[in-house]
Order: C-alpha cells, then structure tokens, then sequence
C-alpha cells in the first residue's frame, strides 16, 4: 500500500557490521516507511533493531547501501545538512538517554531551547504539557533524572523525543518497564502523535500486543535481513514461521536462541 | 621469519592513528570555538568550575610551594651567605615554573579527570548520541565550552597562584627566617620582570588547553561501561600530565634560549 507513495524513509540493502567486519550485524536491510506511516519493527533481542534505527539517525554509518530521508541520500551527507535533517526528527533511546547535568524540565525542553525559538519560560510551560501527556505530574519539572524511577526517565525520554512536535519519530522499546496501564496510555499517545499531528513513527517493540495497537505495518528482522513486512492484520496470517514463532512467543521453532545449558 | 617486526609494525601504525585521530579532534574542537552558535550557559558553567572550585587546591598548592622555596633557599644560600637572593628566587620561580607547571598538574587531576569521566559517561549512557538527535553538535557543546574555559581560565587562576606563591615565600622569611618585611617586598619587586609573570601565563593557557583537550578526547572516544570511563579519566590525567611537562621544557626553550645561548 504506502510502498506507491514517495517514501519518507527508504533503505536499500543497508549493511552494518562491527569489530571489522567480522561481526554482521544488518546484512542486507531493504525498507519503506511511508509519510505518516506508522512502522513496527519487531525481532529478538541482539538482531539489530536498534542499530538499524542508529543507521537511520546517522548516529551509525552503514557500510553499504542507502538510506534516502524525504529522498535525499543521508549516509553520505555533510554533517551540517544532516543536522538539518535531524531539526525534523525526534527519537527515544532504548534507556532514555537523558541529560543528568540538566533538570527534567531542560531535558524536554533541549530541542526547543536549541532552536531559539521561545523563550525559556515558554519552553519550560512547553515541557510541563508534554510531560502531561507522558502522564507526568508538573512537580517533576525541576528534579534531576536520577531522581526519577526507570519507567518515568523513559516517560522523561518520550516527552523530550515529542517536544518539537518532529514529522518522524524514532522510538525505541517505548513502552519497555511500563506498568500495563501505562504501557496503553503510551500506546494512545503514539498513536495520537501519528494519526493527529500527522508524524511517521517507527516503533521498536517486543510487546506484540502493543504492536498490534500502534502498527500500520510490521517488518521482522531476522538474521540481519527484513525477513516479512506487511499490514498489521496480515501479520496473523503471514505464512512465514518465523514470524508465527515469534508473535506466539514459542520456544521451539525455526528461530534458534542462543541458549546455553 | 618476518613475524618479530609485525607487532612493532601494529604498535606504529595504531600510534599514527590515534596521533591523526586526536589531531583531527584538536582541529576540530578549536574551529567550533570560533563559529556559532555559541553554548553561553555550558561556557559559564566550565568557566566557574574551572576559574572558581580549583582556587582552594591551587592557592594550597602555590602557598606551600612558595614556603619550602623560602626555606630550602635559606639553608643553600646561608652557605655562601646569600641569603637576600632568597626574595629573588622565590618569585622567579613561582612566576616562572611552579606557578603554572604546579597549577597545570592540580588541574589536570582534578578537571581533565572530571571532564573525561564527564564526557564518557555521557558517552556510554547514549547522551552524546542524543545531543546529535536533537541538532546540537556535541562538539560545540561539549568540548567547545571547556577548550575555551580551560585556555581562558587558568592563566588567572595561575596569576592567583603566584601571589599566594610570593606571599608564601614571604611569610617563612618574615616569619621564621626573620627577614625585614618591606626589605623582602621590596626585593621581590625589584627583581621581579614583566617575561617572568607573562611566560608563565602563557604556559597557564597553553597547560589549561592541554588539560581540557585531553579531558575531552578522552571522554570522547570512551569505551563502553564503567571500566572504558575509568580507562578514559587515568588515560586523560596521565596524558595531560606528561604533555605540560614536555610542553613546559619546550615553552620554557623558546622564551629564554637567548638568556642560555647569550
Ligand atoms: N557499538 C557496537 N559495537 C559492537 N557491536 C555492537 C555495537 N552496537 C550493537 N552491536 C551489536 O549489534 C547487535 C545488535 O544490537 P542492537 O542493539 O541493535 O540489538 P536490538 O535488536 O536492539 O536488541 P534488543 O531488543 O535487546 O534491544 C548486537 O549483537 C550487539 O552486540
Ligand atoms: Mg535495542
């Protein structure tokens, strides 16, 4: 479906590999991501999810292939384009990443106040509605990270990745070390962000469930390739063992962890 | 047979690398110094921590130094009965080496580990990646401020240090030595000459450069965990150190070879 609109995001046999080579880790990953499209990206632990949104963020070079944003090849492109780039991009990492010099109010506010373009009073008003929507009350604005609970530094992380209102937005295991509850406001949240302001979101998840909510799509990577992707509801129905392992969660299978015993 | 020579080999060809690698983050580090947009608040910042909190460890440092002066001078002169060189001594040397060579290894301990031990966790725990995420340039925002903080900062905190060193030298020989006190000032203003005072500032710069560079490198290409950040802050402290002392005797060289050679 979204592969005949112009791509906001495409990847082509991108391959990403460490300690020289010897380690690939991203084979041969090809991928659309539409505009306004909201992207799943679902595998086990250590197949390279988070290395290949990194690639996308140009925080990792892949060693070959493409990577175009808004159809401008960004793997080759200079770091100032590229920080023009990233004005349009908010991302949430895997363990927030927060600033622990800065207090939480300054950490949402960073892009903002980066930007110069409010003052910053009206960066830290900015910043205590976000944490609202993060389901954070507003007397957090003024503790450091380290005060905060791992669930609400990942709340902190999102509300930071959403602050400039980006149109993509990378988020990485969002709703990871959430209580149920929350895991669903999340979810809503994710969703709003790409049905009502209109921001292509691709989502790392485990969390099937969460998956299924968020998802207008679900690629699987396996084994350093995009092994099936394809609409969210299809995806009960994908013919691919891998991806019935997966989703089922069954132990025994064609996916093989490495287990030692 | 070749094998013996392939470890030397590596050993050069990884020194080349970290040398071109380190050259191209000095460069670097300096050009974002002076092009916009500029971090005022991560400047203040550095500049405080700098300029401020190594007040107390340096005056410390100078005072004592400037107190065993005096005295070891004491007992050397008294031999040849010198003793009202002993004013002469203590500023030349506070001025001209102990002032910046002792104020530079006090910070390259203190703020060259903290900056590393700073920067690497930032780097293993991710931040440094989300500066870039979020359009600022790490280097702009990180090392810039401190380069410029660290070049700016201690040539006053050394200026500091050598009026503490002076009053230093004063007290054991008022004191304790029983000098005649305005005889002692005195002397110290004679003989005291603007090359002295201004060769140690610009050694304090070049040191405060050194420190914040190595401080910054060494955060930056941290390795991962608590173990690379520990790597990264004794790795930052020994190379600051051994710099300023290499730097000091080439500083020192080009300032007063005419005096040696004349
Ligand atoms: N900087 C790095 N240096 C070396 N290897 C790396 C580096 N970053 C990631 N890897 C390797 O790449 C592989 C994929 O890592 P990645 O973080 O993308 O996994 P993931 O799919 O996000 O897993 P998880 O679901 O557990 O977060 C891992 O085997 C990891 O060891
Ligand atoms: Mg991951």
């Amino acid at each position: 479906m979204s592969q005949d609109n112009a791509a906001k995001i495409r990847l082509s046999g991108v391959r990403k590999t460490f300690a020289g080579g010897r380690k690939v880790v991203l084979d041969h990953v090809d991928l659309d991501i539409g505009k306004g499209e909201s992207v799943v990206i679902i595998g086990g632990s250590g197949t390279g999810k988070s290395v290949t949104i990194k690639c996308m963020l140009g925080l990792l070079k892949p060693d070959s292939g493409s990577i175009t944003i808004d159809g401008k090849e960004v793997t080759t492109m200079s770091p100032t384009d590229r920080e023009d780039i990233n004005r349009q991009v908010g991302m949430l990492f895997q363990a927030a990443a927060l600033f622990d010099s800065l207090p939480v109010w300054e950490n949402v506010a960073f892009g903002l106040l980066a930007r110069k373009q409010c003052t910053r009073n009206d960066a830290r008003d900015i910043a205590a509605e976000k944490l609202r929507l993060v389901g954070l009350a507003p007397d957090v604005l003024d503790l450091s990270p380290a005060e905060l609970s791992g669930g609400m530094q990942k709340r902190v992380g999102l509300a930071r990745a959403i602050a400039t209102n980006p149109e993509i937005i990378f988020f990485d295991e969002p709703t990871t070390g959430l209580d149920p509850i929350m895991a669903d406001v999340i979810n809503n949240l994710i969703v709003h962000v790409n049905q009502t302001v209109g921001a292509t979101a691709v989502t790392i998840t485990h969390d099937m469930a969460s998956a299924r909510k968020i998802g207008d799509r679900i690629a699987m990577l396996y084994n350093g390739r995009i092994i099936w992707a394809g609409p969210t509801d299809a995806i009960d129905h994908s013919d691919n063992e891998y991806v019935d392992q997966f989703i089922h969660g069954r132990a025994d299978g064609p996916i093989k962890m490495a287990v030692r015993g | 047979m070749i094998n013996p020579l392939r470890p030397i080999g590596g050993a050069f060809l990884a020194f080349l690398a970290t040398t071109g690698r380190l050259a191209m983050f000095s460069v670097n580090g300096v050009s974002h110094c002076v092009r916009p947009p500029f971090y005022g608040r991560q400047l203040l910042r550095q500049v405080i921590e700098i300029g401020f909190f190594t007040l107390p460890v340096v005056g410390l440092t100078a005072i004592f130094a400037g107190m065993v002066l005096a005295l070891q001078s004491y007992t050397g002169f008294a031999r040849f009965s010198a003793e009202g060189a002993i004013a002469n001594v203590v500023v030349l040397s506070i001025t001209r080496e102990l002032g910046p060579v002792l104020g530079g290894l006090m910070i390259a301990g203190r703020i060259g580990a903290a900056m590393a031990a700073e920067i690497g966790t930032m780097r293993v725990t991710e931040q440094v990646d989300a500066l870039t995420t979020l359009s600022t340039n790490p280097m702009k925002y990180l090392v810039a401020p401190r380069l410029i903080a660290g070049t700016l900062m201690l040539p006053l905190v050394v200026f500091i240090a050598d009026i503490i060193g002076v009053f230093g030298g004063y007290l054991v020989s008022v004191y304790k030595l029983g000098f005649n006190p305005s005889n002692y000032l005195q002397n110290t203003w004679e003989f005291m000459e603007a090359i002295d005072v201004i060769s140690g500032l610009v050694k304090a710069s070049v040191f405060g450069f050194i420190t914040t560079l190595m401080g910054c490198y060494h955060g930056y290409y941290s390795g991962g965990g608590a173990q690379g950040v520990g790597k990264a802050t004794t790795n930052a402290v020994v190379s600051a150190s051994i710099l300023i002392l290499c730097f000091n005797y080439i500083l020192t060289l080009l300032f007063f070879t005419k005096d040696v050679a004349g």
